[in-house]
């Protein structure tokens, strides 16, 4: 759920504390997997077999499930997550336009993260703020009517 | 005095926090008694921050406020927009799924009790399961994630079957761009959800519910997690449901960005901690759902407006709708709007007296040239079928869908060729992969809009069979209903998609 909060190298002795603490509900993984990626803010290869040990499932079947679900980072994200919301509600104000100047202006691709490594640019359908788009979220923090001057300011807080 | 700052995720993205945390430290300046609560939000989100005095003599509306307005506010010098009850858009809706919502502190189980809430789940408590789904069943409450499927024969099916264990999962992955109502109920008034999903496990015996709740909403995971803690804490969840010999208790789970999980079978399977993939019917998850065992799948509004029907009772939710679609509509008014926001009404207004009247048309002031009314998956409406009444029946007899009762209205500089594309490319991206002519068939869908874009006339046809090929070969709604938005544009708006041609000769 926060995507941005500090990358480190974990080792697996926290990863199995995680673990532990969840297994015993019913259907654990993504409560597992979000857990994790709070924690570390990606699934760490070495999570992988400690998961699949846990839960009695292949590593193939776990990749299967991770890899299934937009969510889960295989590499940490920059210290921030600025996400723009390309839903139909939204590019009826203008956020196909709003998302394009922000990519040219940092000049990032989808999934992008600037060189400094402060923001990585995703897209995301829908953050329930339909009826005040364009909207962002920053990290966990929503933002209505985004125009062009307001991101800007966003992604100067954000080091960008 | 009290001041209401709502805490709402779309009054936050306006800058409500700024305007709460302001009216703290200017009041503290002035000396002033403030009380604040952070309440829901009433709904009109292009008044939002929209807060609310409380003298003593009602509660006045004032908004959108901006921190800068905050001392004029305390000092009695800004405009006020009258009584919040008054205000036009509220004072035109039934509020019966969302009478609390906007108007109590959607944390505090008193303020909850104290209007109306629980009354629903002590009724419930008194009668035999068969009573309560036959409660259901007579208010002609029908699913309101997208299909309408009749609420009352969904739970008397769970309850018929046998099974060690059942389940109450409630539907939070509210995917559909233009909808936002389970959000809005969510975070302005938790409990209602909570207690809906207990009168649902004693309908039909489950013990055991969850929310299946989208990462795309951190502020109303948030708030249904403290909620759940605090129902628990009060008994109102746990083994013995206020009081009762009855147990229910309720679980969070979040959900991790994929759109299709919102499909109640690959909802579940995702529960389960594998691919959100869709799952053939049968077996219906109602016999055997969440790990095999016979669960309840329903939408949050769904389960949200079950406590009104057992506070008033069945008849009273009946008496509203049109036809077949019985009660009111939470509608989601969104895109290129005046005024946009929650309208909950009786089923049976036309799409125009809202696009037009209700939201005042389009926020750009140009004139509105398309509806897409249920999501994604749902058709673009144009201006010739305003006449059409929120209905189940109604809309599917104009070729559209009702879905979540999201409405995104475009101007007319939309491009529907663009929309159309868009359609399909969110298809691809989206799809669970399960059949072909949702997988492949979408991505060759971009690819035949892009020929008719680049002026090719003969690739129409192939979109027009595409479309028919992914109608009736996808095992889902995300497969089957995507032609909806795409077959709309193409034949209510021809001209978007012959422009290019004809300029390129
Ligand atoms: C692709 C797809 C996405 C869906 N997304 C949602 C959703 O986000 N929320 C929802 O309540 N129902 C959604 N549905 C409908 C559910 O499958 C299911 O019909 C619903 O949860 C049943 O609850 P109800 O009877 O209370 O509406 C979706 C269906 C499809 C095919
Ligand atoms: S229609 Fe698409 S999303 Fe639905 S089951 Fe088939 S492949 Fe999956």
């Amino acid at each position: 759920m926060n995507p941005a909060s500090q990358a480190r190298t974990p080792d697996d002795d926290e990863i199995r504390m995680i673990i532990e603490e969840l297994r015993s509900l019913e259907g654990p993984l993504l409560p597992m997997l979000h857990r994790i990626q709070d924690r570390f803010g990606y699934i760490p290869p070495n999570a992988m077999p400690l998961i699949a040990d846990a839960l009695n499932i292949t590593r193939a079947e776990l990749h299967g499930v991770v890899s299934f679900y937009h969510d889960f980072r295989a590499a940490p994200a920059g210290r921030h997550v600025v996400k723009i919301c390309r839903a139909e509600a939204c590019q009826a104000v203008g956020a196909a336009r709003l998302a394009e100047a922000t990519l040219e202006r940092l000049g990032l691709g989808w999934h992008g993260t600037t060189a400094n490594g402060a923001v990585t640019v995703e897209p995301v359908y829908c953050l329930g703020l339909c009826a005040c788009g364009p909207a962002a979220m920053v990290d966990d923090k929503v933002v209505g009517r985004v125009d062009e001057d307001r991101m800007a300011s966003l992604l100067a807080e954000a080091g960008a | 005095m009290i001041i209401y700052v709502p805490m709402d995720s779309a009054a936050k993205a306006l800058g409500a926090d700024d305007v709460a945390a302001t009216i703290r430290s200017e009041a503290k300046v002035r000396k002033l008694e403030v009380q604040i609560i952070r309440n829901g939000s009433r709904g009109m989100v292009w008044l939002e921050p929209l807060v609310e005095v409380d003298t003593g003599e009602g509660r006045i509306a004032y908004g959108p406020v901006a921190p800068d307005d905050v001392p004029a506010l305390l000092e009695g010098r800004m405009e006020t927009l009258g009584p919040v009850e008054e205000i036009p858009f509220f004072a035109r809706q039934t509020r019966l799924t969302f009478a609390r919502c906007g108007v109590i502190d959607p944390l505090d189980l008193a303020d909850y009790a104290a209007h109306g809430g629980l009354a629903g789940l002590r009724r419930a408590l008194a009668m035999t399961c068969e009573e309560i789904v036959g409660e259901v069943t007579a208010s002609g409450l029908r699913g309101r994630g997208g299909a309408g499927f009749p609420t009352g024969i969904k739970w008397q099916t769970v309850l018929g079957a046998e099974a060690p264990q059942k389940y109450i999962v409630c539907n939070a992955d509210e995917g559909d761009s233009g909808t936002f109502a389970d959000r809005m109920i969510m975070e302005g008034d938790p409990f209602s959800l909570i207690e809906g999903m207990a009168i649902a496990g004693l309908g039909v015996g489950a013990t055991r519910g969850y929310v299946y709740l989208r990462s795309e909403y951190p502020d109303a995971i948030a708030v249904m997690q403290e909620a759940v803690a605090r129902a628990r804490a009060a008994g109102v969840l746990g083994a013995r449901v206020l009081g009762s010999d009855r147990a229910f208790d309720m679980e969070i789970r979040v959900g991790a960005g994929a759109y299709v999980c919102g499909e109640e079978t690959a909802l579940l399977n995702s529960l389960e901690g594998k691919r959100g993939v869709v799952r053939a019917k049968p077996p219906l998850p109602a016999l055997e759902g969440f790990f095999g065992r016979p669960t309840v799948v329903n939408n949050v509004i769904s389960l949200a407006t079950v406590p009104v029907i057992f506070e008033r009772g069945a008849a009273a939710y009946a008496r509203f709708g049109c036809g077949r679609s019985r009660g009111t509509a939470t509608l989601q008014i969104a895109g290129n709007v005046r005024r946009g926001g929650l309208f909950e009404t009786a089923f049976g207004i036309s799409l125009g007296e809202v696009v037009d009247d209700i939201a005042g048309g389009t926020a750009s002031g140009r004139p509105v040239k398309a509806v897409q009314v249920g999501g994604p998956l749902g058709a673009y409406m144009p201006r010739e079928k305003f006449h059409t009444a929120m209905g189940y029946e109604e809309f599917d007899a104009e070729g559209g869908l009702i879905g979540h009762a999201g409405l995104v209205v475009f101007d007319d500089t939309a491009d529907m060729l663009r929309m159309a594309r868009f359609a399909m490319e969110f298809c691809a991206a989206e799809s669970c992969g399960k059949c072909t002519p949702c997988r492949i068939g979408a991505v060759r869908g971009v690819e035949t809009i892009d020929r008719i874009a680049a002026g090719d006339a003969r690739a129409v046809p192939i979109l027009t069979d595409l479309c028919e090929t992914m109608k009736d070969g996808s095992l889902c709604a995300l497969g089957g209903f995507t032609p909806y938005p795409v077959m709309s544009a193409l034949i209510h708006f021809p001209d978007d998609f012959a422009t290019r041609k004809e300029a390129a000769e």
